[in-house]
């Protein structure tokens, strides 16, 4: 039995599911942060995690591509531990060659863009693929350009961050991210630091991601991009999934007082 | 409405009266009556004794000298950048015990005269008679007196490169530090792993900190090699002494030298300025051009001051 089998046999992974999260905990010292989340994440589905600042979205996000180590629970992507080999029933540390080609499998999109500044729109989605994966330059260079194309920033190759609008740093990101074809893609409040007339642009792109069939977790305050795009809604608060259910029905018809009064801060 | 705004003309005709700075220009000719009189001294007084001056610039033992102390400098500022780079990483390490020594080895060589290493460093065969390599079962398999390969030069450059890195790697960790988190997190979730992520992303961003502090401890690395006269290495100062102990001609000679490391410094602020506009190509606005630079150091009178 292959180890993402018997993950799936083990912790009753259901088919099909790309991200499964379940009784995830974090603790950063003594206060908790996750107290117990469950999640599952369908391949080519899209999640979208709501809740006010503080309740643990982005800590969530970053356990999932083990930027942070989780302190308790299951947290699998495409059936495998990202921090961990399963043997033997104990979980091993696996070394940092394999953690980095799992990490690079799971791509994320930051709320301030972390573009590398030092390095023009196109040299920031060659990097990876070149250092990381062993592309050959003509080929990520073709690539890349293909996805500037996408995203609609053909003409800003050569730009450096800093010459580019907030609205195009965040599409040249995402572009990065997609460079190494990543399985999944996180989003941690990828519009919160645009103008409001540049979130658009972003939305736009990401919902063409959607459509083209990237799974894709989100955490947003755009109930819009949400309820028209988001396949599951999921409102974190206080390190725990408050409420959860399909976004048109949840956004009409919350069933949790917090929930509700969360809705009528944001809608 | 008043009389007075009713006669106001409209603005585009209004004429600009500059304000007078008068302490300015008083300034400027106290500043100027200062330079003639050190001027008229430097000219006339005979101590100076510009043909000396002139007879020794291009003297072979003063070149020999200014090629060593150029040899000195580089020599010692290449390891100082490699032991200060390894140093600010072993600083930054989360091991505990990697951090400790590198704390402990700034504390120490950076805090003790450079002048006190030096002349430890040239007498360590008083503590140190030999170096020997050692194998079980082999037996020793090489000897030196520590005599033999401490010469006045090695002396000079262990020295002075301990010293010189442990201010590096000040610099270099406060740059890397200067270097922003999500660029890490960034690159860490696009798979690069710690060393990819410090050559590639972290360096790179940070250079633009670390290169002008180390023009600067470059230029100060320059002047400090006239220390090594104690030890008798054959530097440009050396030079000079050997020289007017000889002929008494104690203050060309100085001005001789002093010609020289000013020379050398010039030119060394010229390749810092065209490192730095190298490193910080990716901001938007212009570096300032040389000849930008020379101009608005020469202005007369108010000197624009840089945003
Ligand atoms: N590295 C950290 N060390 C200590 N506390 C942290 C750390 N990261 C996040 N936290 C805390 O965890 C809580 C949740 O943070 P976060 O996940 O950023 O919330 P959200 O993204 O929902 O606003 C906050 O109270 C924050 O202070
Ligand atoms: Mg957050």
């Amino acid at each position: 039995m292959t180890s993402k089998a018997e993950n799936q046999a083990r912790f009753g992974v259901p088919q099909n599911s790309m991200v499964f999260a379940r009784g995830v905990r974090k603790s950063f010292g003594a206060v908790e942060v996750l107290k117990g989340i469950d999640l599952n994440v369908p391949t080519g589905s899209v999640a979208c995690v709501i809740g006010p600042s503080g309740s643990g979205k982005s800590t969530f996000l970053r356990c999932i591509n083990h930027l942070e180590e989780v302190s308790g629970g299951v947290l699998l992507v495409d059936g495998e531990f990202v921090g961990y080999d399963l043997r033997h029933g104990k979980l091993h540390e696996v070394n940092n060659k394999l953690l980095c080609q799992r990490r690079a499998d799971i791509g994320m999109v930051f709320q301030s863009f972390n573009l590398f500044s030092h390095m023009t729109a196109l040299e920031n989605l060659i990097e990876a693929p070149i250092m990381v994966k062993g592309m050959s330059k003509a080929e990520a260079k073709d690539k890349a350009y293909a996805l500037l194309e996408r995203v609609g920033l053909s003409a800003k190759a050569d730009s450096y961050p800093r010459q580019l609008s907030g609205g195009q740093q965040q599409r040249v990101a995402i572009a990065r991210a997609l460079a190494m074809n990543p399985k999944v893609l996180l989003f941690d409040e990828p519009t919160s630091a645009l103008d409001p007339e540049l979130v658009g642009e972003v939305l736009v792109v990401m919902r063409d991601l959607a459509e083209s069939g990237m799974t894709m977790v989100v955490v947003t305050h755009e109930i819009g991009f949400a309820r028209e795009v988001g396949d599951q809604l999921i409102f974190m608060d206080r390190g725990v999934v408050e409420e959860r259910g399909e976004p048109r029905e949840m956004i009409a018809n919350p069933q949790s007082p917090r929930t509700r009064e969360f809705l009528s801060h944001v809608l | 409405m008043n009389r007075a705004e009713t006669q106001t003309p409209p603005p585009e005709a209004l004429t600009v009266v500059p304000l007078r700075h008068y302490g300015l220009w008083v300034g400027t000719v106290i500043t100027l009556v200062i330079l003639g009189l050190v001027l008229k001294a430097l000219a006339t007084n005979p101590a100076f004794d510009w043909p000396t001056v002139g007879k020794y610039l291009f003297h072979p033992s003063i070149m020999r000298g200014l090629g060593q102390t150029l040899l000195l400098t580089v020599t010692i500022m290449v390891l100082a950048i490699i032991i200060g780079t390894i140093v600010a990483i072993m600083r930054l390490s989360p091991s505990r015990i990697l951090n400790a020594f590198a704390s402990a080895y700034i504390w120490f060589f950076r805090g003790a005269p450079a002048l006190i290493q030096l002349i430890f460093w040239f007498n360590l065969s008083l503590i140190v008679r030999e170096f020997s390599l050692t194998l079980p079962f082999v037996g020793t398999l090489f000897t030196v007196k520590t005599n033999d390969f401490m010469t006045p030069f090695v002396a000079a450059v262990i020295a002075l490169s301990l010293h010189e890195a442990g201010y590096m790697a000040e610099i270099v960790r406060a740059g890397i530090n200067s270097v922003a988190s999500g660029q890490t997190e960034a690159a860490g979730s696009l798979g690069m792993n710690h060393r990819l992520i410090l050559r590639r992303i972290t360096l790179p961003q940070a250079m633009r900190f670390i290169v002008p502090p180390t023009g600067n401890e470059t230029i100060n690395l320059l002047k400090t090699t006239s220390l090594v006269t104690i030890i008798a290495v054959n530097d440009l100062l050396y030079a000079a002494q050997s020289i007017y102990a000889r002929t008494f001609e104690t203050i060309p000679l100085l001005i001789v030298v002093a010609f020289w490391y000013l020379f050398v410094v010039t030119i060394l602020s010229i390749c810092q300025h065209y490192i730095e506009q190298y490193y910080g190509k990716s901001d938007q606005q212009q570096g300032v051009s040389m000849g930008g630079m020379l101009k608005r150091a020469f202005r007369f009178g108010r000197v624009a001051q840089p945003a």
